[in-house]
Parts: C-alpha cells; sequence; structure tokens
C-alpha cells in the first residue's frame, strides 16, 4: 500500500523533533540567558532548540515535496522488533522484582522459544545455559554485583 | 631520534605482561566481533566499556584499541566466506573476496586479506607515531576560542558522517547535544532537562546511549528477519591459506595503495574505513593493466580495501588523541573512554601521558603481529562462530548490555534508559537518522558549550573573539565551508539535471 505523503517516516519525525525543539526553547527561556558574567544556563539550548525547530521543519517540507518513493515497509518485521523490546523493555522493569539471572533466563526463553521457534526443550536448555554462563563469568570470575531477586539469583 | 626513544619506552609499557595479556584479549575479542556480522567494533567497546573502570586506563585502552583494529582484520571472514561484511568496511572485500573462494581459493583470499591487513595495519601505525605529535604541539597553542572552533569543526565534520540526509544527520546531532546538556549545569546550579526526576541530575552516562544506539539497535534491526547465509568451506592448514607467489607478486602495489589511502582517510574525521576501501578499491581497479577483472575473483580486490580499512585505524587515532575529535561512531566512544577515565584526549595528551600514548603505538604494533599469528592458522576456527546460531547470540548480547550499563553506577533507572536508547536507536535506524552523528554531539556537547562559554566569559560577551583569533576564524571557516559544501553539490547536481531535462 502506497503511503500517503503526510504519513511518511520524514513528516512524523519532523513533527517530534520540532515538538521536542519547541520544549526545549521553552525551558531555556526559564534560565538565565546572559549575565554580568558572561552566558548563563539558557544561552546554548536556546540557539540549539531553535536550530532543531528550524532543521525539522526543513525536513518536513523536503518530504512533503520529495514525491514518495514507494519503497513498502516490511511491517511484519518492524513488528517482530517491536515485540522483543517490548519484552526487553519489560524485563528490565522486572529486574528489581525477579533478579538478573531469572530475567535473562526468561529473555532467552522467549527470544529461543517464541521468536525463533525453537522446541522447549532447546529453549530451556538455552535459557538456563545462558544464565549460568552469566552467574559464572559475572558474579562468580570477576565479582561484578548484578541485581539480585528473591530467591537469591 | 625522540621518538625512537619514546617509543622504546612504550615497548616496555606494552610488553609488559599484564598488558601483552590485555591487548591479546583485545584483538581475539576483535576477530571475533569483526567476523559475526551485525555486531561491531563500536557497539563492543560501548558494551566493555564499563567493565574497564577498574583497569589501568592503559591497560584499558590497549585492550579497547584492540578491539578496535583486530574486527577490521575479523571483518575480511564473513566477506569472503559468506558475501556478508563483518563490518561495514568489508563491503568491498565482497566483490572479489567471495569470488576467489567460489572459484577455490577461499584460503589464499583469507590468507591475502591478513597479510594486507597486517602490512597496512603496521603502516598505519608508523604514520600515526610519526604525524601525532607534531600535530599535538600545534594544538598546545590553543585558548578556549580555538577549542570552540575545533569542537565546532568536529560537529561540522557531521556533513561527512551524514547518509543521504544532511538534515537528518545534523538533527541526530542536536539530539545529541540535547542529552549531554542533561543534568546540572556546568557554571550554576541550574538543573536542566531532568524532567523532575533526581536520577538525572548527574545527566546522562554516555555508556548507556552508546550501548542502547548501537548494541540493541543492531539486535532489534536483526531480529526483523530470521536470514542466514550459507557458509563455504573453510579451508584446513596455513598451507592452504598462504596465497602464491604470483598472487602475492599481483598484490604489492595494493598493499602500498591500501596502506597510503587508508591513513590519509582516516586522519580526515568523518570519511571512515568504508570510504578509505572504496576508494583504494577504486585506485587500485584504475591503475590496473586487467581493470574488467575486478568483480571476479583477483587478489588485487581484496587486498587494496583491507589494507586500506586497517590503515585507517592509525589514521583515525590522530585526530582523537591529538586534538580530541572522534571521526567515527568507534573513535566517539574511545573519547568517552577517555574521559570516563579522567583523561582528556587533545593537544597535552602525549605531553602529560607519555606512557598511554607510547604504550598504545607500541601495543599497535605487538597487535598487529598477534593478529597475523592468530589470523593465518586460525581462521577455521574463527569461522566457526559463524555456526553459532543467531537466537543464542542475541540473547548474549542483550544480557551483556544490561550488565555493562547496571556495572556503571549500580542503577536500575540506567536499564530503563538503556530500554529507551535501544527503541530511539531502533527507531532511528528504520527512519535512516545515522546514529554516529547524535554520539558525535553527545560526546562534544559538553566540551563545546563549556569552551564557548569561556571564550564569551573572557570577552565579555563579544561574540567577535570567536572570529579575531586567526587559528580559530580559519577553523569555523573550515567548519562553515563543510557545512555549507553539500548544498553546492545539490545545487550543481540539480543544475546538470536540468540543462539535461532541458537539452
Amino acid at each position: 500500500m502506497a503511503q500517503s505523503k503526510w504519513m511518511k517516516g520524514d513528516v512524523v519525525s519532523g513533527a517530534v523533533l520540532a515538538a521536542l525543539g519547541i520544549y526545549i526553547i521553552t525551558e531555556a527561556r526559564q534560565w538565565t540567558y546572559s549575565s554580568a558574567e558572561g552566558p548563563g544556563p539558557g544561552f546554548f539550548p536556546l540557539w540549539y532548540g531553535i536550530a532543531m525547530v528550524m532543521l525539522s521543519l526543513l525536513l518536513i517540507a523536503g518530504s512533503a515535496v520529495r514525491p514518495a518513493t514507494g519503497a513498502k515497509v516490511d511491517w511484519r518485521g518492524v513488528g517482530r522488533a517491536m515485540l522483543v523490546w517490548a519484552v526487553f523493555a519489560g524485563c528490565t522493569a522486572l529486574l528489581k522484582l525477579l533478579g538478573f539471572l531469572t530475567i535473562l533466563a526468561l529473555l532467552t526463553l522467549f527470544i529461543v522459544g517464541a521468536m525463533y521457534g525453537k522446541p522447549l526443550k532447546i529453549a530451556c536448555a538455552a535459557a538456563t545455559g545462558n544464565a549460568l554462563g552469566f552467574y559464572l563469568v559475572f558474579p562468580l570470575a570477576l565479582n561484578v554485583s548484578l541485581p539480585v531477586g528473591p530467591l537469591g539469583f | 631520534m625522540d621518538v625512537l626513544a619514546n617509543l622504546g619506552h612504550g615497548f616496555v609499557v606494552a610488553l609488559q605482561p599484564l598488558n601483552l595479556f590485555w591487548c591479546f584479549a583485545g584483538v581475539f575479542l576483535g576477530t571475533v566481533v569483526g567476523v559475526m556480522p551485525g555486531l561491531g567494533p563500536a557497539a563492543t567497546i560501548a558494551m566493555l566499556l564499563p567493565l574497564t573502570f577498574k583497569m589501568p586506563p592503559t591497560s584499558a585502552l590497549i585492550m579497547l584499541a584492540g578491539i578496535y583494529y583486530g574486527a577490521k582484520y575479523g571483518g575480511s571472514t564473513t566477506a569472503i566466506l559468506l558475501n556478508v561484511p563483518g563490518e561495514s568496511a568489508s563491503v568491498v572485500t565482497c566483490l572479489d573476496g567471495y569470488q576467489m573462494a567460489r572459484k577455490g581459493r577461499a584460503g589464499a583470499a583469507l590468507g591475502i586479506a591478513a597479510i594486507a591487513s597486517f602490512i597496512a595495519g603496521t603502516v598505519g601505525v608508523v604514520a600515526l607515531m610519526l604525524v601525532a605529535p607534531p600535530l599535538a604541539k600545534f594544538g598546545l597553542s590553543f585558548s578556549s576560542p580555538e577549542y570552540f572552533a575545533l569542537m565546532f569543526l568536529g560537529l561540522a565534520m557531521v556533513v561527512l558522517l551524514a547518509g543521504e540526509s544532511l538534515v537528518k544527520a545534523l538533527l541526530a546531532m542536536l539530539v545529541g547535544l540535547w542529552i549531554a546538556g542533561m543534568g546540572i549545569d556546568l557554571f550554576s546550579d541550574a538543573s536542566r532537562f531532568t524532567f523532575g526526576n533526581s536520577e538525572m541530575l548527574d545527566g546522562v552516562d554516555f555508556v548507556i546511549v552508546a550501548i542502547g544506539v548501537f548494541a540493541l539497535s543492531e539486535v532489534f534491526a536483526n531480529m526483523e528477519g530470521r536470514e542466514e547465509g550459507t557458509l563455504l568451506p573453510v579451508p584446513k592448514g596455513l598451507r592452504n591459506l598462504l596465497p602464491t607467489i604470483a598472487e602475492l607478486k599481483a598484490c604489492r602495489f595494493a598493499f602500498l595503495n591500501g596502506s597510503v589511502i587508508g591513513f590519509i582517510i582516516g586522519v580526515l574525521p568523518g570519511a571512515g574505513s568504508t570510504i578509505a576501501s572504496f576508494i583504494s578499491y577504486g585506485v587500485e581497479k584504475a591503475v590496473s593493466k586487467h581493470p574488467e577483472k575486478f568483480g571476479t575473483g583477483v587478489p588485487e580486490g581484496v587486498a587494496a580495501p583491507e589494507g586500506a580499512n586497517n590503515s585507517e585505524t592509525g589514521g583515525a587515532l590522530v585526530p582523537l588523541l591529538t586534538l580530541g575529535i572522534p571521526g567515527s561512531g568507534t573513535t566517539a566512544i574511545l573519547l568517552a573512554a577517555f574521559v570516563l577515565w579522567g583523561l582528556r584526549p587533545g593537544p597535552l595528551m602525549i605531553q602529560d601521558n607519555p606512557e598511554l600514548f607510547w604504550g598504545l603505538v607500541a601495543s599497535m604494533y605487538v597487535g598487529n603481529v598477534m593478529l597475523l599469528v592468530l589470523n593465518l592458522p586460525l581462521i577455521p576456527l574463527f569461522a566457526q562462530i559463524l555456526k553459532l546460531p543467531v537466537y543464542l547470540l542475541y540473547p548474549i548480547i542483550l544480557g551483556i548490555s544490561l550488565v555493562g550499563v547496571y556495572t556503571v553506577s549500580s542503577s536500575l533507572f540506567d536499564c530503563y534508559m538503556l530500554a529507551a536508547f535501544g527503541l530511539l536507536g531502533y527507531v532511528m535506524r528504520r527512519l535512516d537518522f545515522p546514529s554516529a552523528p547524535l554520539i558525535l554531539g553527545l560526546v562534544l556537547g559538553d566540551s563545546m558549550e563549556r569552551a564557548l562559554r569561556q571564550s564569551l566569559m573572557m570577552s565579555q560577551g563579544d561574540l567577535s573573539i570567536l572570529v579575531s583569533r586567526p587559528i580559530s576564524a580559519t577553523m569555523l571557516f573550515l567548519a562553515v565551508l563543510l557545512l555549507i559544501m553539500p548544498l553546492f553539490r545539490k545545487f550543481n547536481s540539480w543544475r546538470v539535471r536540468a540543462i539535461e531535462e532541458n537539452g
């Protein structure tokens, strides 16, 4: 399906970055721009905020003028990547509750079993092996402390 | 004579058992990383950076630099055997390397790649040793306005790091500046862009951004599909890896060409090893007596780009170590590593830390020998890494990333930030925003703001201080020229197209 000119990634990213630029300018205006001692904390952000807004508008304008390339987005691939990211983000949120090694085992189980469709036996072996390997290398050999769950690992 | 004496001291440092070990660890890891498509030296150095905090800076730098140039050696293996470049710099090697492998000359192609890498890598180090000290001496005359101009010039190099869109590269760089500005202000106690979160007062650690944007985004992008290449048979035994005398003779100019072009391109910030390998391949083809054979499996087509991408490493370290300007994503991470260890690369670097600089240079000689010894007989072993299923590799990378970030300050908040920056890196990839400019902005942002504000304090707010001093004026002029150059190119290509369409 051909993308609408206004729904192109450049337009959306340009709008988001323009909004970020406006936020930066708004924040910078609350800090001292210049004093007797020299430029204040608002000086530098104000200028790169303005540059960001201008360049974002240029990106949007350029995208609107350019003809659509017709290149299709592999939404299935994007969906796979976003699913992995969501699970990874969820895992980081659960680090305190479950501990690093449990989280790593679950993450491995998900990637091997769900994302690559390997049999449960292989997925479980990979999850256990990965967690064990990390335990041997980091907390044991390198004395690196990692988040620990209620079960002590 | 000074150079030789300093190099002698450097060898005393590099040949210490501990440093030899870290040098070996670095080049070995680098080769492994280079062999694996999808995991680059920038991501690896970013991931391992937190683990080097407790190491002596010299040992840590020797190891990280080993990863950097070691990856260049390893990158050719996948290019030749799989037609998949392990590194972007090995793209050109695919052209003739894979064709040689298909003709049953995989061993010779791998051998030529290793020999070219060794020769050019060594030439690059010699040139680094000779060029860096005088350049650093020149840099000693710098004050705040010159530093600001230098940082501005460094940021203008974004033009060379840009992909298809300069606007996107500049926007990515501005996002980097914004992230660099988060936390307590350098000169006052104002907290900036902290969203009312006390954990943000110290700013965002560089490691979190680098690992998120480089390592995690690579994993997410690679997991979009499940394709795996087909590995051509790996020749066993040293004899099968050695090229014939005729092949070596055919490569003699390519070794020289790759070494010289690689170093020169490397010194220019932003150009990078990919460009170096393309240019040296082009030059080799242009001067060849049989240019039509390029792309069908000629040894010179492997030697020139492989030499160039290795010699480039020595060149890329020149602006980094003498002026503090990183020219690529990997050198930007190396710059951050210096800052984290409490060192500041720049004109005073060689004078203040001779042990570190000359130790590094000497270790690169040692590392190149190690790589040659490692790569010739152990290529079949390294090629086995390619058989490691990706479904096992990705959880390991995600795990190392989490460990790397958590060890910075034992903060779970940093892990949440890592997930956020991983998403940012992936979105940037999908939307064709280059990530190297973001890193450049992040690394140089702080120093640039400091230099600008100090300059304006010196002149009581008079901006003309930046252009009234010859060195800073020249650098600012060059930066502006660099920034507006693409506009002329665009205008010219539009003009040519218009003439063609009308004619």
